[in-house]
């Protein structure tokens, strides 16, 4: 295939990067989830 | 104050380029419009910190607020301000490029209409960002982050339109004039608006 | 008041897990990594090279002859500007109504929407970037106008998300970012036009979707791409809004802790004070008000 390295390039980038963050945010996720009470976790309500 | 601070840095920034670039001095008159307004913009940056930090400083601005003065009057004091010390910079710098990078006001009424426009989007814009930016510690830094952006179509218009009032460039100034002269209708209206909302928790 | 972790009762299955999953994340998350799948199969596999040729005479614009396998990064790169534009309007519709509705749900979901536009929209230039170097010869373009609109846009939210930092009031730091966020908005038309007039022409490929001449595989994995990449999106912004909502119960708990503790302080301070005075009382000289 022509361009490989351009095309593992671009995609890599991609992929990696949403791979990245997504994993930061599962662990800030876990980390504030366990500094709130359990009775104010939930987070469905629009009103404030 | 602008001239024992502000100006020095704007005439520093032409002198910097010409040492930098290293150029011959037809490169440099082709450059002029650009560096111009990069100086500007630079030195924009400051005026408005420096206003925005006297006020703070001095309270004024508590005492001007409680005066009763509706919003969009106190953002127009503010935005003519840095406006009148923008255009006394503007006025140093055009000698500043004539002499260092030999321009020629081709045509003169572009130019100074163009910097007018130019001149009022950025003071009207920057006087908005300077109250957001203020009773903040970072202030310094995120002024021109947040500026600058924001003011691209304004140095693309008005160095187009310096480009052909200085005849360095076969262009229409006078319809990049008008691009300016839109932003600059823009950014006074929203900033007279957004001045309200603002100002009332600082 | 504690603000630390009690151990949840059992009865509240959702609320035992100490995260920001549930069952809503987990089916985003699978329908995801199943469709980035089947993209990177449509992407690698199913697809051919754009082996076009336009027939426009003798003087062969190399533009216009088919850019060959590298085709297959635009099946990344349009999705992930897709997201970008998604994101940023997102975030532009929030701050309206945080402005107008005063809701900081909408702030949340702005600042959320911010963060993930961001590294969307770098993830956009890079690719695009990429895709460029061995089409266009070069690694950036000045005067392109979809890269000039894409970087300030990228730039301006920077801003925006680092302004955000610096205020620690939740809801000065809604209003004002939901200002400086419409403002950025309301400039990506202006810049888009002033480059667009300043270059007259674009190097950037020209709208592929309204290009007929693409067969149908190709078009249906872009729209494909673009699918799954706004369900990554979903499950980003899910995550992200969350977060934002436990940090915004953090700063309101530990309000509401400080100002009860002031309270029992101060409760404290007065039954004291009550009780100092009635043992003086009982201790020392007559009141003079007392008949003797």
């Amino acid at each position: 295939m022509d361009y490989l390295g351009y095309l593992l390039g671009g995609w890599g980038v991609v992929l990696v990067a949403v791979a990245i963050y997504a994993v930061s945010l599962l662990r800030r996720g876990k980390v504030l989830s366990a500094r709130v009470p359990a009775d104010r976790r939930r987070w469905m309500t629009t009103d404030d | 104050m602008v001239a024992t601070q502000i100006l020095p840095f704007a005439m520093v920034i032409l002198i910097l380029f010409g040492l930098a670039l290293d150029a011959d001095s037809r490169t440099l008159r082709d450059l002029a419009p650009g560096l111009f307004w990069v100086a500007t913009l630079f030195a924009s940056v400051l005026a408005i910190q420096r206003s925005v930090a006297v006020e703070t400083v001095s309270s004024t601005f508590e005492a001007l607020r409680l005066s009763g003065a509706p919003a969009w009057k106190l953002f127009a004091g503010k935005a003519l301000a840095v406006a009148l010390q923008l255009l006394a910079i503007e006025a140093v710098l055009a000698l500043g490029i004539i002499v260092l990078y030999r321009s020629s006001f081709e045509d003169p009424v572009l130019v100074v209409t163009a910097a007018l426009a130019a001149t009022v989007a950025i003071a009207s814009a920057g006087s908005l960002y300077g109250v957001l930016a203020v009773g903040m510690g970072v202030r310094d830094t995120i002024l021109p982050m947040l500026l600058l952006p924001i003011m691209m179509p304004v140095l693309v218009g008005a160095t187009r339109a310096f480009g052909d009032g200085l005849g360095t460039a076969a262009l229409d100034g006078w319809t990049w004039t008008g691009l300016l002269a839109l932003l600059a209708v823009i950014y006074a209206t929203v900033g007279a608006l957004a001045y309200a909302v603002v100002i009332e928790d600082t | 008041m504690s603000t630390t972790l009690t151990r949840p009762s059992s009865t509240a299955s959702e609320a035992d897990v100490a995260s920001t999953g549930s069952k809503l994340t987990r089916v985003l998350g699978i329908a995801s990594l199943v469709g980035l799948a089947v993209l990177l199969l449509l992407a690698f596999v199913f697809t051919e090279p754009d082996q076009r040729v336009f027939d426009r005479g003798l003087d062969l614009d190399p533009l216009l002859t088919g850019q060959g396998d590298a085709v297959r990064l635009l099946y990344v790169h349009f999705p992930v500007a897709m997201v970008t534009y998604t994101a940023f309007s997102l975030n532009a519709i929030g701050s309206i109504a945080v402005l107008w509705k005063k809701s900081m749900w909408w702030d949340n979901t702005a600042a959320a929407a911010a963060e993930v536009g961001v590294l969307f929209c770098g993830l956009t230039l890079a690719t695009g970037s990429i895709w460029g170097r061995p089409i266009w010869n070069t690694w950036w373009k000045w005067g392109d106008v979809r890269l000039m609109t894409t970087t300030i846009l990228f730039l301006i939210f920077v801003g925006y998300l680092a302004y955000r930092r610096t205020m620690t009031d939740s809801q000065v730091r809604a209003k004002r970012s939901a200002v400086v966020g419409l403002i950025g908005a309301i400039n990506i038309p202006i810049v888009y036009k002033s480059v667009d007039w300043w270059q007259n022409r674009t190097l950037h490929q020209q709208s592929t979707l309204r290009d007929r001449a693409i067969e149908d595989l190709t078009l249906f994995s872009m729209i494909f791409g673009m699918v799954v990449f706004l369900v990554i999106f979903a499950w980003l912004m899910v995550h992200r809004f969350r977060i934002g909502w436990l940090e915004h119960q953090i700063e309101t708990v530990g309000l509401e802790a400080a100002i009860a503790e002031r309270r029992a302080q101060t409760s404290a301070a007065v039954e004291d004070a009550v009780t100092d005075s009635r043992a003086s009382a009982g201790s020392g000289p007559p009141p003079k008000t007392g008949m003797n």
